[in-house]
């Protein structure tokens, strides 16, 4: 950045632009490692917490004990939304260019959630019980992003 | 060995600013000589420094170090730094003076704000597997909980506007933040959702802002300050990263900090809770058990002025300098971080 043209004055502002990142490379553990290589492979799986609820994405640790958790369960690709909001102008890096909804989606056989977008492409057709399935990315690289967004069930 | 008696003697902010163009160092130096001048010591009289920050915000490791230059290195100083909050900075001034290796302390804490993409850089602090890749932002994630609140019927739309309309209303006379808007509660009623199910109103306002507290222990204090305002109680807790798996519509971390903290304990006559969403004021309230007949932030709080790293420390300062005018006697400090008050730090004081 320094020495370069890319400062530039506006509106009596000195900018400099910013690109926010976190470009480290790491390993992400022998649980996330089986969750994000299943997700690839377009196979979802939760792990089971000590209090008997299954979580998707899966928590490596016990939010309540800490315990490491391993007990994993199958889950399918369709879900409830448990709360909405809406994204009226998408930003860079989010699932979806055009107009969608942010959700707290629970699979069916999960009890916790997982945030992720629904493409109702109007918020008139998406409410807290709407139904969703997922949606799978085209290019998959093990990663929650393998998850395109979820599509309404039934496309209603 | 029991806790020493520890206070807030002198504070310092600096009013709040949009696209400030001073440097860390510039925004720091004018509140530190103000905070030291007021209380009447000398740098040297400074046992221990400590700086909250987020070096996100300025886009380069490490740029906390700079802030040193606005309080000077020599001669040799004991410094330290969060990547957090002031508020929690000066927590670790606190626990400083508890273990009796310094008498004096004086946290200070900046936040630029606008300079930057503040809810995408905040959503750096989500999880980096699950969430980050995302991008969802804090108004997002907020909106959510907001929603949450409103279907449970913990919140109603009208009780949102209220916070705003007081906030905004309160907000006028706090010579460090903005002036906001005019609208009646019907007429913040009437606008569009920026966010659905939020409104601008709903949202704190990003604001550039410094600003600094001088901690002191025993008869420091009493020395340095006509009614010293003593911590009584200061607890931290946090949830679960896990967004999905704590109540959307309870804090659990507010209410055990709050415990903690003793707010119970007595009648709390002054509250400055740092909730930058106006459904969180109201979760907040019911999660740490506050009567009608506590004052909710008279600042105007985070609401109308929220310095990202410096709103929580802005708390303390507006709670201490209620106890300092003789307006309040016990009075409730709060600083939150993380997405939907996934941290919750509580501080009870009383003047004596």
């Amino acid at each position: 950045m320094s020495g370069t043209s890319s400062h530039s004055l506006k509106n009596g502002v000195f900018v400099a632009p910013l690109e926010v990142a976190f470009p480290y490379k790491r390993t992400v553990g022998t649980l996330l490692s089986r969750f994000f290589t299943s997700l690839q492979k377009c196979h979802l799986e939760g792990t089971r917490g000590s209090d008997g609820r299954v979580y998707f994405p899966p928590a490596e640790f016990d939010p309540l004990t800490g315990a490491q958790l391993d007990e994993w369960v199958t889950l399918p690709d369709t879900g409830t939304v448990t709360t909405w909001a809406w994204q009226a102008i998408p930003e860079d890096g989010q699932p979806l260019a055009h107009p969608f909804a942010w959700a707290l989606i629970t699979l069916d056989g999960a009890d916790v959630p997982i945030l992720h977008a629904v493409d109702a492409l109007r918020s008139d057709r998406i409410a807290t019980g709407t139904r969703v399935k997922v949606r799978w990315a085209q290019e998959r690289i093990g990663g929650i992003t393998d998850i395109a967004c979820f599509d309404l069930l039934g496309g209603a | 060995m029991g806790l020493r008696d520890i206070a807030i003697v002198g504070t310092a902010q600096r009013p709040s600013e949009i696209n400030s163009t001073f440097t860390s160092v510039e925004l720091l130096l004018p509140i530190i000589q103000e905070v030291l001048t007021k209380v009447g010591i000398e740098r040297q009289d400074i046992g221990f420094w400590c700086h909250g920050s987020c070096d996100y915000m300025s886009g380069q490791p490490f740029s906390f170090v700079a802030a040193v230059d606005a309080i000077g290195a020599w001669p040799p100083i004991i410094e330290s730094h969060v990547e957090a909050d002031g508020a929690f900075a000066l927590y670790e001034a606190w626990v400083k003076l508890q273990t009796g290796e310094a008498d004096v302390a004086l946290v200070f804490s900046n936040g630029k704000t606008t300079s930057g993409p503040i809810n995408r850089i905040l959503n750096l602090q989500t999880d980096p597997y699950m969430v980050a890749p995302l991008w969802p932002g804090f108004d997002v994630l907020s909106a959510l909980q907001a929603r949450a609140c409103l279907e449970a019927g913990v919140v109603t739309q009208r009780q949102m506007a209220e916070v705003a309309w007081r906030s905004q209303r309160d907000g006028k006379n706090n010579p460090f933040t903005l002036s906001g808007t005019e609208m009646s509660v019907d007429e913040l009623l009437s606008q569009p959702l920026t966010v659905d199910p939020l409104r601008a109103h709903d949202c704190a306002i990003p604001v550039d802002g410094a600003n600094a507290i001088i901690l002191a222990a025993g008869d420091a204090a009493r020395r340095l300050a006509k009614r010293p305002a003593w911590i009584r109680g200061i607890d931290h807790r946090i949830d679960t990263q896990r967004m999905g798996a704590r109540s959307m519509i309870e804090s659990s971390s507010a209410t055990i900090a709050a415990q903690k903290a003793g707010v119970g304990k007595d009648r709390i006559d002054v509250a400055e809770l740092h909730a930058p969403y106006t459904h969180q004021e109201l979760l907040l309230r019911q999660a740490m058990g506050l009567s009608e007949s506590t004052h909710i932030n008279p600042s105007g709080g985070a609401l109308v002025a929220n310095p990202a790293m410096a709103a929580g420390l802005a708390r303390f300062a507006e709670a201490a300098e209620s106890v300092f005018s003789g307006s309040a006697d016990r009075v409730l400090a709060h600083c939150t971080s993380g997405p939907l008050l996934q941290q919750n730090l509580v501080c009870v004081m009383e003047g004596e």
